[in-house]
């Protein structure tokens, strides 16, 4: 347990902002490279799988929180609404790519999101991470109650439209995307498991109990 | 040359053709035997072994044999042809080929009347492929062509762009280029040409019938299932580059008779 005290100690020292500040730079960053002409002959696409990444990246982080918790004992609970806001920051920047400079009307955009199943759920994802972006802050928890962790369970839809939307724009067979899935798949039976180990052990919470 | 001119000058499309950078041409690639992200083939196809080329022939043909490279294209003339290459993946590009009409190649070799189809195999060295080993598809890719495409003058093996000797990464040391077809159809690095009577399976639709069919014309007005084909980006045009619209058989109008009476979008 002593390497994750000491890590836990450093991340106690670490400002959530700082999750905030790094995402932002990072998007700035790649924007900069694909701009002038440093991410390959076609830019437009680059960057949209960029940002779209790195999105599901954050989607993930977001979700392995509680597992890391409770299994390892390493605390990023602080962080997690910074890593879900950012996380929608990205999402959206993605959209802003796709849509301004990919697709380029809205006359194409409504075609896409109607008549591509993978634009439709990666839509879809993106839509329901609205609302959470919206709730992130100690006013709408307060407000919320309850409401609030039902509302926010649909950061477990949203990542697998997230993943659904990978598989689904590759060609052929890819690992990228598999790998992914397997993640969040691995991610949502730890959910399960948890919850299963709540209702045996009634108030029993985190390692170290 | 002349046969740029004189065959593919015809449309007035063809008038403002500006073609890509050789650096672009080089960076900007599928050749999933080399990794399926767009610059993993200029990072590693390096390692593809061209030395002692030698390309099969076999099938419906009068002269069957393994043929050295050199042999094979010996006496035949090589021409520059500037081409849009447009991907299924809506991105294309305009290349200046150096290459060799594939139907001097194939008569080369005599072609028997009975032959309907041409096929062909993408060599697999799979010590230095590495993409081979994660099976994105059922190495070797392997192509084909109704034999009058085959002998559209329009079709041509390519062996060089810019006058250089194509890069790996582009298909070396000798690959189809069919401009009117999506890019995949454009088969790389061919070991093996096999004149057939029937269809010859293409990987593409081997993975996915839907989506990827034996003849895969540019075709604004069909679809593929998951995107639309009607809009392309043009590789080179940077960051805020606006989409063209794609032009029917990728503006090459003359093939259009090779398709009387079909319904392309039942033959995709």
């Amino acid at each position: 347990m002593h390497i994750v005290d000491t890590v836990n100690q450093s991340l106690r020292r670490v400002p959530t902002w700082t999750i905030y500040i790094v995402g932002a730079a990072w998007v700035v960053w790649m924007f900069y490279l694909a701009a002038t002409d440093q991410m390959g002959p076609e830019p437009i696409n680059a960057l949209e799988r960029e940002y779209g990444e790195l999105g599901l990246k954050l989607i993930v982080l977001g979700l392995m929180v509680t597992p890391l918790r409770t299994w390892t004992g390493v605390n990023l609970l602080k962080f997690r609404r910074a890593i879900g806001v950012t996380a929608f920051f990205v999402v959206l920047a993605h959209f802003l790519v796709w849509a301004v400079l990919d697709v380029q009307s809205f006359g194409r955009m409504w075609t896409e999101v109607v008549k591509r199943p993978y634009v439709t759920v990666g839509m879809i994802a993106f839509v329901l991470m609205v609302p959470l972006a919206l709730t992130s802050n100690n006013r709408s928890i307060r407000k919320l109650g309850a409401n609030w962790r039902k509302l926010h369970k649909l950061t477990y839809p949203v990542a697998v439209l997230a993943v659904l939307h990978y598989i689904w724009l590759v060609k052929g067979f890819q690992i990228e995307p598999i790998v992914y899935a397997l993640i969040v798949g691995g991610l949502l039976a730890l959910r399960v498991k948890l919850r299963q180990r709540r209702a045996v052990k009634p108030g029993g919470l985190a390692v170290g109990e | 040359g002349l046969g740029a001119i004189g065959i593919a000058g015809s449309a007035s499309a063809q008038d403002a053709l500006e073609p890509n950078t050789l650096e672009e041409i080089r960076t900007y690639n599928n050749y999933y035997e080399f990794g399926v992200g767009k610059n993993d083939p200029a990072q590693n196809a390096h390692q593809l072994d061209t030395s002692n080329w030698t390309v099969k022939i076999d099938g419906l043909v009068d002269n069957p044999g393994d043929y050295a490279l050199a042999d094979l294209l010996s006496g035949l003339s090589v021409e520059d042809r500037l081409y849009r290459f447009r991907c299924v993946e809506a991105w294309s590009m305009v290349i200046p080929w150096n290459g060799i009409e594939l139907a001097d190649i194939l008569n080369k070799v005599g072609v028997q009347s009975s032959a309907k189809y041409v096929a062909f195999e993408t060599v697999v060295q799979p010590d230095n492929m590495i993409g081979v080993r994660n099976r994105v598809l059922d190495f070797p890719y392997v192509e084909g062509l109704r034999l009058d495409e085959a002998m559209h003058p329009l079709t041509i093996m390519a062996t060089g762009i810019y006058d250089e000797p194509l890069a790996n990464q582009n298909g070396a040391p000798m690959r189809l280029v069919v401009p009117w077809k999506y890019g995949f159809k454009s088969i790389k690095s061919i070991v093996r040409i096999t004149l057939t009577d029937e269809e010859p399976p293409i990987s593409w639709n081997k993975a996915n019938r839907r989506e990827y069919g034996f003849y895969s014309n540019v075709n604004p007005t069909v679809d593929h299932p998951r995107w639309s084909q009607a809009t392309e980006r043009r590789v080179g045009g940077g960051l805020f580059a606006s989409r063209q619209d794609t032009l029917m058989f990728n503006g090459y109008p003359e093939v259009a008779s090779l398709y009387e009476g079909m319904d392309l979008s039942e033959f995709f």
